[in-house]
Formats: structure tokens, sequence, C-alpha cells
């Protein structure tokens, strides 16, 4: 698989933070989640994805070229939306239009207009009047009408209705589906991505704990309860233990629940349950 | 073809999905010959990942029901191939062992069962 995305041991000290040797890779035509606390590392990360900051090591390429071989082509790769807006608050629809216009070579204004009509935003309004909703769709119409090779989105659901929570998840894997594009996707709300992430990475206190297939992930783990009294030596094995006066729950790798038998309770977890598991651990 | 995913069901989503396009080509709901969709388009319209629907491809295709064909998607295939009819052949042991089992228990003998299989037989045709 050809890669969309590479972050080669990429490190960066901010006052007390300090991204720690992040390497990851997306191939082309695939969507990877991003997860972590706020404040882990995931911003710095998408800062440094962006060139809005510099590492203090490491590289990163989008489709094969670094920022350093082409900035203006390189730029114009990403689709990047935040969790705020971008705007100025006094500007209209129109005014968004004629700056995008402006930038970028690729932009497609019968595309935009398209978007625009399809998602109801208003044209008389200010972009400050406009709902966060709004302001989401503003945006990813702005980034879906050009030419770019990889969507970079920052908590971009945050705030989102379940229904706009549904519909742009649809609208991501259409971006995907030629299989030429990719999506890096960073939230905190682990179940926005729990369907459609192929790739799962999760960083905390700056270092990545996980760096995986989704599919395999889940399969590696297990959830297991019981009683503590049953463990007999067994405790080694279990990753963030939470204990009641009743019993324990706590996670395991999935092939050695043999060893564990059928005092036991065992469930599939999903990748929140994992994740807080591993950081319990 | 249908696909419907459980998000409460023990199976993974991947075979889920293999499972029920299997069953739909064992019971003829699927023709040999149609081209299923492709694993991107897929992915989007039941709203899962691309890994996952291409490892329920690739599962398929290892048990021989479908093959994937350069340029053309993924093909359904004859009945008639061999690791398909092995497929079938355990269906059918599996069956007869259900059928064995439960004579025993009411302790029918194997010309009875003969019988019972026979009559079921002529009737269907």
């Amino acid at each position: 698989m050809e890669d969309m995305l590479v972050v080669k041991n990429v490190s960066k000290k901010l006052g007390d933070f300090y991204l720690n040797d992040v390497s990851l890779s997306l191939p082309k035509g695939y969507i990877m989640g991003y997860i972590g606390k706020n404040g882990a590392g995931k911003t710095t990360t998408i800062n440094i994805i962006n060139h809005l900051i510099n590492p203090d090591c490491g590289s990163v390429t989008i489709n094969g070229i670094s920022y350093k071989d082409n900035p203006v082509l390189y730029k114009e790769q990403i689709g990047y939306v935040g969790d705020e807006s971008y705007f100025p608050p006094e500007f209209k629809i129109k005014d968004v239009k004629k700056v995008l216009k402006m930038f970028y070579k690729s932009f497609d204004e019968k595309k935009f207009d398209e978007i625009v009509e399809r998602e109801g935003l208003s044209k008389d309004k200010k972009i400050k009047d406009f709902s966060r909703g709004m302001n989401v769709k503003l945006m990813f119409a702005t980034v879906l009408s050009r030419e770019t090779k990889i969507l970079i989105l920052d908590e971009a659901t945050n705030g989102l209705d379940p229904i706009a929570k549904d519909s742009l998840m649809t609208t991501l894997q259409e971006y995907i589906e030629d299989g030429e594009k990719s999506i890096f996707f960073s939230t905190h709300v682990v179940s926005d991505l729990e369907q459609i992430a192929d790739f799962v990475v999760m960083i905390e206190n700056g270092k990545l704990v996980i760096n995986e297939q989704k599919e395999e992930l889940l399969e590696n783990y297990l959830i297991v309860k019981g009683n503590e009294s049953e463990l007999k030596g067994l405790e080694g094995n279990l990753l963030g233990k939470k204990s009641n006066d009743y019993g324990f729950e706590a996670m395991i790798k999935a092939d050695c629940a043999d060893e564990f038998g059928n005092k036991f309770i065992f469930e599939k977890p999903n990748i929140e349950q994992i994740a807080i598991h591993l950081l319990r651990a | 073809m249908k696909i419907l995913i459980s998000n409460q069901s023990e199976l993974p989503i991947y075979s889920q999905i293999k499972e029920q396009i299997k069953e739909q080509i064992l019971n003829g709901n699927i023709e040999e010959g149609t081209i299923l969709p492709s694993i991107r388009k897929l992915a989007k319209e039941i709203g899962v990942s691309v890994i996952t629907t291409t490892r329920a491809y690739n599962e398929l295709e290892k048990e021989g029901f479908i093959a994937s064909m350069q340029g053309k998607g993924s093909v359904v295939l004859s009945k008639d191939n061999k690791i398909l009819k092995e497929q079938y052949l355990i269906r059918i042991e599996e069956g007869l062992e259900n059928a064995i089992q439960t004579a025993k228990k009411i302790g029918m003998d194997y010309v009875e069962l003969e019988e019972l299989a026979n009559k079921i037989w002529k009737g269907m045709e």
C-alpha cells in the first residue's frame, strides 16, 4: 500500500510538553483515527503536519512531498477542518468564495455552490451568526470544493448533533471511496470513529501508545471480570484492573484467555474501553 | 444482496458481512456470475471501514465463494466449483448428524431413518 501521510520520528518540546518521537503512516485510501485526552499532543502533531510549527527533529511527507520540497503543493494537498471557524466573523459566504478563488487554483466554484445549496447554508447571514453545525458544514464545503489529497480533521465533529455527525461520516467515506485520498481524524470522542476508521493511533503524554489496524486492535484484547480470590497468580496478565467490594474488572490480551478458564466472564471491548484500560495500566 | 450489521452481535463486523453474503450465495439469492459491489462502495454503503469489508471479501475468496477479477471486481463463483462443493458437503453432514442424533434419542433405527429420508426426498421432487 502506498503511503499518503508519513510522520517519522517527530519530536517537539513546547514548554512543559514534550511530543516524544512520534512515527505513523497512513496509506492512500484509508481513514486513521487519532485519539487521546485533551492535552495529550493531538493538536501539536496536527500543527506539525500542517507546518504551522516546526518539529525539533523528524520529518513529515504528504503524498511523498515534504514542505521543503514544495511548500505550495504541500499545503494545497491538505484540507484542514478544526474545531473553530477560521473565517473572519463579518464574512458572508460570497466573501469566503472570493478568498478561495484567490488562493486555490483548483477551487471549483460550481461544486462549492452545490454543497452550500445542499447543506442549506444561508447566503445572507454573517459567519458570526452561524451555528456550530453550519460553521462545520461551511468549512467542509471549502475543503471539498478543491482538489486535496488528505483531510486533516482536528476535533471537527465537536458540538455536532448526531444527525449532522452521521451525514458527515458518509461524506468522509465518499471522500476516500476512489482509493486515492486519505483522512487523518483527531478526536477525543472515540465512538465517532469506531465504525469507519481503518487505523487507530492513540497518544498519551506526547507518546504513541496504540498504533494499529482497528480490526486487529479490537481482536487483541478482552475484558475479564471475576473474583480476586480466583486469580491465583494470574494478576500479571491484567491491564488496568479496577476492583470493588464484589469483584474486579480488567483487560487482558485475548491470547491468554485460555489460562483464565471458566471462572471468569469475558467480553469484547470497544476502542474506548481499550483506551481506558491501557491508560489505567 | 442484503447486509444488516448488528453492533450487539458476538460476531465481529467483517464476519457478519462474510456470513451474510455466504448465506445468500448458498441459498441462491445471489446467483453465480453476480458481480459484488466494490469493497470501497460496500464500506461506504454500510458505514464500516474499508479494511473491514476487505477482510470479509478476502475470506470469501479463500473459501472459494468469490474470485476477484482484475478491473471487474469480485465475481460469485459457480456452485460446481470444488471448494464450494466442500462447503455444501459440510452443511449436509451437519444436517445429517443432527437428524441422526435426534433419531437415536427416540430409539429410531437406521432403517426407519432411511425410510423417512426417502419419503422426504420424494416429497420434494
